[in-house]
């Protein structure tokens, strides 16, 4: 039997995972989204196991919420991607740096 | 009577608003005429008053014309006092001015000479003269008549206004412009201590008004207050010294005497009106009319006595080396001022106030002769240029001559009577200090001898040195000029035989109040028998002798040997640099307060105001957000990875923050 | 009397007048001024009955309006006048018709924005003098520094960014402080009125803060040493009419504060802390008179002269609690506060003047520099004479109305302390020598150069203000008694108030 904190611990190894693609990632945007959605994966492996453990169904639902809005997300940040490229010729997050003080 | 006292000043005032603001409607003929018709209406109505008050022997008038403001329960108030002091003063002040009113016509026929061509300011300068002395004669009239401090402070600094408009009558000369600023300047050194005065008296009294004050004031004699510290102080010598610094201002005592030398940069007639007669004595006149005060006080009547020796004995002397007309008699007026203020100092306030008088008329009178005399010399004042005029200009000599003697004290002259009482009366001074005051008065009158007839030697004898074109034009001047001269003679002759009821009599009687200790006339009257016996009995005291050493002396010097002078000039070289340099007093005043003042301004301004306070605390607060701005902008690396790195600490922050600490 | 609502007419006539001077805009020359010119003469009218029907006898409000505005926190448009504050409303009513003219034909470049400006700015300041609510006076307060800000800023001199900046930042400092004790005694009392205030219960500590809190907004509007660097160079900068609103009303409104707010609402901070108003106040007297001397620009030496003349403002609201300490009664205290008073109102004709004598001057030269000037009396003797006269007011002479507010604050202080009219009164030396070494280097003199040779004389649209403004120095200096007498029962009232220990 797998037990709730060996989910726990892969989500977290999830979200780690996601936070280090987001920093230490210095060359591709695409990777950025990928990475930001990792995160949201292991936030909602967090939800679903707790559903699973409390016999509360309102994690799941969450989840199904949470997809919709990182599938809607995903478009629009690939959108905006498409539209910088385009303006920019490039999307090396290196280069993307415009709000520099 | 009130409608009378009324007219009294706004006679002249009305003459000077029409003469100064309808100046080129009414052109000069209008602007003399209604001037003068002012001042005469003045002088007519203060004859009446003066019958009035001495013949009729009316009592004291007292009542104020209208209130001026109520604050705090103390009423300020514009009023009259008229007594016979006021009653005396008003006549002086209005013959004075009168005499100079009309002596003007003449002097300043030709003022369009003094204003460069194209000057505006010239254009009507000969109606504004007019306006200025007349506005003088209100202010002055104002000062005397007043019934309380606030007026006296009012008349006091209007006539500095009209003294400081009228040294710099002639804008267009750097000289005039920075002594009437000067004489500004050091007047308000003056009234500075005399607002003080007042302050006190309003503090301590709750009242403006002289009889209120004069009523309760020996209730406060042994009143003591501290200033400094604990040093305690009477509260009537704090008054009364803060009052004689305003006196000592406006009368050019040591050491504020500075500026009225630097006024005869005005025209003539306002030397003879203002610098002589009239306001430089409103000190004297004001020490008097606080006779109540002072006499609580012997510090005061000290301090008076000794400021008032020391400017009778050495500003005579610096009347030696001048080569100016009008400066030698500036320095005679600066000394015989001396002499009033000793009289004052040794509680002779009758003594004071009569040698005000006579003092007014002769020294007017040496002035317009000098006046007249610089017109004869087209306008130039130089007495190494002058001599032998006595010739060409008869009355002009011979009221000069009675002017001289006058004021030497010359027995049976009026100087003679007002001087010799003051000498006296010093001499029988109980006040510390009159030891002292009584020598620096004796030597006083050998001075005074010796430089009046060094002057009137000089200008009125002895070989012409004036240039050939001068000569030919020498005249004596208009009758304009001449008549003023000839009525102020009269009086500069026979107002001496006032003396009886104005000095031994009664004539001050609940006027000015003397305390029996200090009453140094009272020996004088008891010995008094009449003028000619007071005459007899001048001559076995040291001053008529001192005098007519003086003349000698300066027969000796400037006629008989004129190398003598020069002789003695270089023998004693050191002694006469001095003398010329006015004992340093200017190169002092102007190196330190002048100097000093615009230093520490310049100072204050640079690291007060522009480095302390808006370089580092203004500018340097705004730099200081910059600088902060400027580090903390780097933080703003424009990378995403950044700042999500930053939100990632952030929260890790408020997590462990939420979890652990609280 | 008629049932006007009279205060409302005076704050919203003119900012309708500034509305309307807008729309009609610069597309013929005469349009926006006449409008400005028949709005600021209807408002200085419509003023005259408030001195007219202004009851003396009583230290109440009136005229009193009261309209709920913004009910969920109590605040209410409330406005009314005392003795106070309706000679002030005065002189800004009359001071706004000078300035109105004076501007006529010098302001070429968008002259109906700057017409529009002042009459705002008119309404502003009205508003500020007759509110009795704390928030109302607070959008009046700093409502008027939006004028000012652009005043400065669009018809300003070379330095005009730096000195509104400097301006604006400085007022606002003082202000936030003044919001912050404002807000805090809504929260004690509930009520925003200022009236409540008066009688609103507040600890030491309490009254300290809130005493330091409102120094410092009024500090910096009147100003005291050392928050007053900004106005030398914001006069400086300032078109003539900013420079002679700025210094004859914007000032008076930091002492109006301190009667208003300071000493009614926190007393007891008051007396334990006059020694600081009181020492910043002589250093003003003193520190800037010297300063004022060797000043090479003629509007920062007047600058500079105000900032010391207001010091005599200070000085006077401040003297009470020594008085009393020192005498055990309040003889003095009255000639204290009404010469503070009455110094306001004189200082505002004055130095009006003088700033409009500066202006008459550049708009010929274009230089305020003392050193380009000289003999101007030469080539314009009526002139030359109007600098005198405001020099010598500017001075304190008596007969003039600068002698009035100084006596009375000197003689006042010579109750509290010896060294604090010592003190004071040296102004009769540093006034006397700022200002005639002035008009020596300026007005008398040789003709310096030919610029000064080809000067005009005034017109009669300068003769008018400069004339009308030396009529009222002369009548306020020759008879000050009806100013007095509108005042005394609310200073009575106000001291009697002062006196009482909240604690």
């Amino acid at each position: 039997m797998i037990t709730l904190a060996e989910y726990l611990a892969l989500g977290a190894v999830l979200f780690s995972l996601g936070v280090a693609g987001i920093f230490l990632n210095r060359k591709n945007v695409i990777i950025l989204l990928m990475a930001i959605e990792l995160m949201l994966l292991a936030v909602n492996m967090n939800f679903v196991a707790f559903s699973h453990f409390l016999n509360d169904l309102a994690g799941q639902v969450f989840v199904f919420f949470i997809l919709t809005v990182a599938a809607a997300e995903a478009a629009i940040g690939l959108a905006i991607l498409v539209v910088l490229f385009r303006n920019l010729q490039t999307i090396n997050v290196e280069d993307l740096k415009s709000m520099k003080g | 009577m009130e409608y009378i006292y009324l007219a009294i000043p706004l006679a002249p005032l009305l003459g000077a608003i029409i003469a100064g603001l309808f100046s080129g409607a009414i052109g000069r003929k209008g602007a003399h005429t209604v001037t003068i018709l002012g001042v005469a209406t003045a002088f007519a109505l203060s004859l009446v008053c003066l019958k009035h008050h001495i013949i009729d022997g009316a009592a004291a008038y007292n009542d104020t014309v209208y209130t001026w403001m109520v604050s705090d329960g103390i009423r300020f108030e514009v009023g009259f006092l008229v007594d016979k002091l006021t009653v005396l003063m008003m006549n002086v002040v209005t013959f004075v001015s009168l005499m100079v009113h009309i002596y003007t016509i003449g002097y300043m026929a030709d003022d369009a000479h003094n204003w460069p061509k194209e000057s505006l300011a010239g254009k009507n300068s000969y109606q504004r003269f007019f306006s200025y002395i007349a506005l003088f004669t209100f202010a002055m009239l104002m000062l005397v008549m007043s019934n309380n401090f606030l007026q006296l402070f009012f008349g006091w600094e209007a006539v500095g206004l009209v003294s400081y408009l009228l040294i710099g009558f002639w804008s267009v000369r750097p000289t005039a412009i920075f002594a009437n600023m000067k004489a500004f300047l050091v007047n308000r050194v003056g009234d500075f201590g005399f607002l003080l005065g007042i302050a006190a008296i309003v503090a301590y009294f709750n009242s403006l008004d002289y009889w209120d004050v004069f009523a309760a004031a020996p209730a406060m004699s042994d009143l003591q207050i501290s200033i400094l510290g604990d040093s305690s102080w009477s509260l009537m010598t704090v008054i009364c010294i803060l009052l004689f610094i305003g006196a000592m201002g406006k009368s050019a005592q040591v050491p504020l005497h500075v500026w009225l030398p630097d006024s005869m940069e005005g025209p003539t007639p306002i030397s003879a009106l203002i610098h002589a007669a009239t306001m430089v004595t409103a000190g004297i006149f004001m020490v008097a009319r606080m006779s109540p005060l002072f006499e609580l006080s012997t510090t005061a009547l000290s301090f008076v006595l000794i400021i008032g020796a020391i400017t009778a004995l050495f500003m005579g002397f610096l009347g030696l080396v001048q080569h100016d007309i009008k400066r030698v008699v500036a320095y005679s007026t600066l000394s015989q001022l001396g002499y009033m203020t000793v009289a004052l100092g040794a509680s002779a306030y009758a003594a004071g106030i009569f040698h005000l008088m006579t003092h007014a008329f002769f020294k007017a009178l040496l002035f317009l002769g000098a006046g007249s005399v610089i017109i004869a010399m087209h306008h130039d004042q130089d007495m190494r240029n002058m001599g032998g005029l006595r010739k060409y200009m008869p009355i002009t000599w011979l009221t000069s001559l009675i002017g001289s003697l006058a004021l030497i004290g010359t027995p049976f002259f009026s100087g003679f009577f007002s001087k010799d009482t003051i000498i006296e009366a010093v001499k029988h001074s109980q006040t510390p200090g009159a030891g002292f005051a009584y020598i620096a008065v004796l030597l006083g009158v050998f001075i005074t001898a010796l430089y009046s007839f060094r002057m009137y030697f000089l200008v009125f004898h002895g070989k012409p040195r004036m240039d050939e074109h001068t000569r030919e034009h020498l005249h004596e001047t208009p009758w304009v000029v001449w008549v003023p001269l000839v009525l102020l003679a009269i009086p500069s002759i026979f107002a001496g035989y006032w003396i009886d009821p104005v000095v031994f009599g009664d004539y001050f009687k609940d006027i000015i109040y003397v305390a029996p200790a200090n009453d140094s006339l009272a020996t004088l009257s008891a010995n008094y028998h009449g003028a000619v016996g007071f005459v007899t009995h001048a001559f076995h005291g040291p001053a008529v002798y001192l005098a007519a050493a003086g003349v000698f002396a300066a027969w000796l010097i400037y006629m008989k040997n004129p190398h003598w002078a020069d002789k003695a000039q270089q023998k004693a070289g050191f002694i006469y640099r001095i003398l010329v340099n006015k004992y340093y007093a200017d190169d002092f005043n102007n190196a330190v307060f002048g100097g000093g003042t615009r230093g520490l301004g310049f100072a204050l301004w640079q690291l007060g105001d522009r480095l302390l306070i808006d370089g580092i605390i203004v500018n340097g607060s705004a730099r200081v957000v910059g600088w902060w701005a400027a580090i903390l902008r780097h933080i703003q690396t424009g990378y995403l990875y950044h700042y999500a790195f930053a939100m990632i600490v952030g929260l890790l922050a408020l997590v462990s923050w939420t979890v652990f600490l609280r | 009397m008629l049932d006007l609502p009279l205060l409302s007419l005076l704050i919203w006539v003119p900012i309708l007048g500034g509305i309307a001077a807008l729309i009609v805009g610069d597309r013929e020359p005469w349009g926006a001024r006449t409008i400005a010119l028949i709005f600021s003469v209807i408002t200085f009218l419509l003023s005259l009955p408030l001195w007219g029907w202004f009851d003396s006898s009583t230290a109440a409000m009136q005229f009193q309006e009261l309209q709920p505005w913004i009910t969920a926190f109590n605040i209410n448009y409330h406005l009314g006048v005392d003795g106070i504050s309706m000679p002030l409303i005065i002189l800004t009513t009359f001071t706004t018709v000078l300035v109105v003219i004076a501007g006529w034909e010098v302001i070429k470049f968008k002259a109906h924005q700057y017409m529009a400006a002042f009459l705002i700015m008119e309404g502003l300041m009205i508003g500020v003098f007759s509110a009795l609510d704390a928030i109302l006076f607070y959008v009046f307060w700093e409502g008027m520094l939006i004028p000012m800000f652009l005043i400065i800023g669009v018809w300003g001199g070379p330095r005009r960014v730096y000195a509104t900046i400097k301006f604006f930042l400085y007022t606002f400092l003082g202000s936030v402080f003044m919001l912050i004790a404002l807000v805090y005694m809504y929260l004690q009392g509930d009520s925003m009125a200022i009236l409540d205030y008066h009688t609103l219960q507040l600890g030491m500590t309490e009254q300290i803060l809130i005493f330091l809190a409102f120094l410092l907004a009024f500090a910096v509007k009147v100003p005291m040493f050392p928050v007053h660097t900004w106005l030398p160079d914001a006069h400086v900068e300032a078109p003539t009419g900013g420079s002679v609103i700025l210094a004859a009303i914007m000032l008076k409104i930091g002492g109006y504060g301190f009667l208003r707010f300071s000493l009614p609402i926190t007393p007891d901070a008051a007396m334990e802390l006059d020694w600081l108003v009181i020492t910043l106040s002589l250093i003003a007297v003193v520190y800037i008179g010297f300063v004022a001397i060797v000043q090479q620009d003629m509007k920062k030496l007047i600058a500079y002269s105000s900032i010391a003349h207001m010091g005599f403002v200070t000085l006077g609201f401040f003297l009470i609690f020594s008085i009393i300490q020192n005498n055990g009664g309040t003889q003095g205290a009255v000639l204290g506060l009404e010469g503070g008073m009455v110094q306001m109102i004189s200082h505002g004709f004055i130095s009006g003047a003088l700033f409009l004598c500066v202006g008459v001057l550049y708009d010929r030269m274009h230089s305020r520099q003392i050193a380009d000037y000289g003999g101007v009396i030469n080539t314009m003797p009526v002139f030359g004479g109007f600098m005198v006269l405001f020099a010598m007011a500017n001075s304190g002479l008596p007969g003039t109305s600068g002698f009035i507010g100084e006596f009375m604050v000197v003689l006042a202080s010579f109750k509290a302390d010896f060294w604090y009219a010592f003190l004071a009164a040296t102004t009769l030396i540093l006034g006397a020598a700022y200002s005639l070494w002035l008009v020596k280097r300026v007005v008398f003199g040789e003709v310096a150069n030919d610029n000064v040779a080809k000067l005009q004389d005034v017109n009669g649209r300068e003769f008018f203000v400069l004339g009308t403004l030396a009529v009222a120095v002369l009548v306020l200096g020759l008879w000050p008694a009806p100013l007095l007498d509108v005042m005394h029962a609310t200073i009575e009232n106000l001291l009697a108030h002062v006196t009482v220990s909240k604690l």
